[in-house]
């Protein structure tokens, strides 16, 4: 049971400094006009980028611990994904049959060569990949954006019940105002004045 | 030694070739014309000037001006490695890695050759000491700045796969290796297919000089042999030292991909 607490991050990037929390098993939507910063904030999160403020985990903060180790703890999963690999097997260590069949695939797609995947199938994987290191919290960049309907609610299931039942906390970035209404525990709305909770 | 002099006209003769050329390359607008004019007076003037320089240091062998002058050619190579990158590290690091490298791998590697190998009296007779170190910083100096030029632009191309590695808790080494291993390959290509063409494709030129100056080719080969072998060892272990040092600087203590270190 962890939770993100993420108090006055900021850098040049960034429009404003931005603070939240996300608890274990809590789903949190950001939404928000694009270029103003959502992707930078979740880099700053995940200590890719330079930026000032807090970020802990519990009471852990993130300088307490390498940023390897950091980073295996609160997983990115952007918009589109990188392979840096040939085969998929590559970029996975355990295979997770299971999730494999949920989200559509056999075993068989490990050895697969990247190049012949599509956008999709490789979005579906990164999110497979990025659930292998089984982290306590996720931070998700628009994950559905280039997924068709039926592939939309495998995932969705897939991320919410990873949500429920590690239980982890999700800070996921949609447009899709049907989808926000479907997952959000919590709302957030950012601009270019910074980050501000939406009530229900 | 039966060698033969070339005069001033012997020299002539040759530019006139040059002129030819750069006449020819003003009819057919090539625009390097210019250039060639150039860099062929600028050939001249500096091996006049180094010709005058190892007189002097022939004249007067002592361990001081050899120290000086190992030190100003280092430093002349470090700065051609930097200028030979598109995207160079910035402040000092730029001008530093690509020197200290070289300093670790030719300085240790040739004075092994002249205590050990040569092992003449005293070892820093210049006769010998120059030409090796500079034989070997010209050839080191091509693999770092080919191991660094390709460790810099494929770390700008490859950034998001680079990323997407540091996102899954890899470190940046980790996540670098592919082109680090790339790198230092690069850097070595041009010395292994030199030895590999040598004697077939082309003569090297240190030894069509030996021969030209009049040694027994023979006595020519075992020099060129020893030469290409140092090379080697230098350039692999100067590129190695180089590739480390710069992919290291590509990342900072928080394992993030740090691109805003090369100047754009």
């Amino acid at each position: 049971m962890t939770s993100l607490r993420v108090e006055d991050v900021g850098n040049n990037w960034l429009p404003a400094k931005v603070s939240l929390e996300v608890a274990a098993g809590e789903c949190v939507v950001i939404s928000g006009p694009s270029g103003v910063g959502k992707s930078l904030l979740l880099r700053a999160i995940a200590d890719l980028d330079e930026h000032q403020g807090k970020v802990r985990l519990d009471d852990a903060l993130y300088t307490d611990m390498p940023a390897t180790e950091w980073r295996k703890k609160v997983g990115l999963l952007t918009a589109d994904s990188a392979w840096w690999g040939e085969h998929v097997a590559e970029h996975m260590h355990e295979i997770p049959v299971e999730q494999l069949v949920e989200l559509g695939f056999t075993k068989d797609v490990m050895k697969w060569s990247v190049d012949r995947l599509s956008t999709g199938e490789k979005q579906r994987l990164a999110i497979l990949r990025v659930l292998a290191n089984q982290p306590s919290i996720l931070l998700l960049d628009e994950p559905t954006a280039n997924l068709d309907p039926d592939s939309v609610e495998k995932v969705e299931n897939l991320l919410l019940n990873y949500c429920r039942n590690k239980p982890a906390g999700l800070i996921w970035v949609s447009h899709d105002i049907v989808q926000v209404e479907r997952i959000a525990d919590r709302r957030y709305h950012f601009d270019e004045n910074g980050l501000s909770e939406v009530k229900a | 030694m039966n060698m033969i002099s070339l005069s001033a006209l012997d020299l002539s003769i040759a530019a006139l070739l040059v002129l030819v050329l750069a006449i020819l390359g003003l009819k057919l607008q090539l625009g390097v014309s210019r250039q060639l004019i150039i860099a062929a007076i600028r050939t001249t003037v500096q091996l006049l000037l180094v010709g005058y320089i190892l007189k002097f240091l022939f004249d007067n062998v002592h361990l001081g001006y050899m120290a000086a002058i190992s030190v100003i050619m280092l430093l002349f190579a470090g700065r051609e490695v930097m200028s030979r990158q598109t995207n160079p590290y910035k402040g000092l690091w730029g001008f530093g890695m690509g020197t200290v490298s070289m300093f670790l791998s030719t300085f240790i590697v040739t004075l092994v050759a002249l205590t050990v190998i040569i092992n003449n009296d005293p070892w820093y007779t210049p006769q010998y000491a120059i030409p090796l170190l500079g034989m070997m910083l010209g050839n080191t100096m091509t693999g770092i700045a080919l191991g660094l030029e390709r460790l810099t632009q494929a770390a700008r191309e490859q950034r998001q796969k680079i990323e997407a590695r540091l996102m899954l808790g890899h470190s940046g080494q980790q996540a670098i290796t592919n082109i680090r291993r790339e790198s230092m390959r690069y850097g070595m290509i041009p010395i292994i297919n030199s030895m590999a063409a040598a004697g077939l494709v082309s003569l090297p030129g240190m030894m069509t000089g030996q021969i030209l100056a009049g040694s027994p080719p023979l006595e020519a080969v075992k020099y060129q042999i020893l030469i290409m072998f140092l090379i080697a060892a230098g350039t692999g272990f100067g590129t190695v030292i180089a590739v480390v040092l710069g992919s290291r600087r590509l990342f900072d203590e928080r394992e993030r991909l740090r691109l805003d270190r090369l100047r754009k």
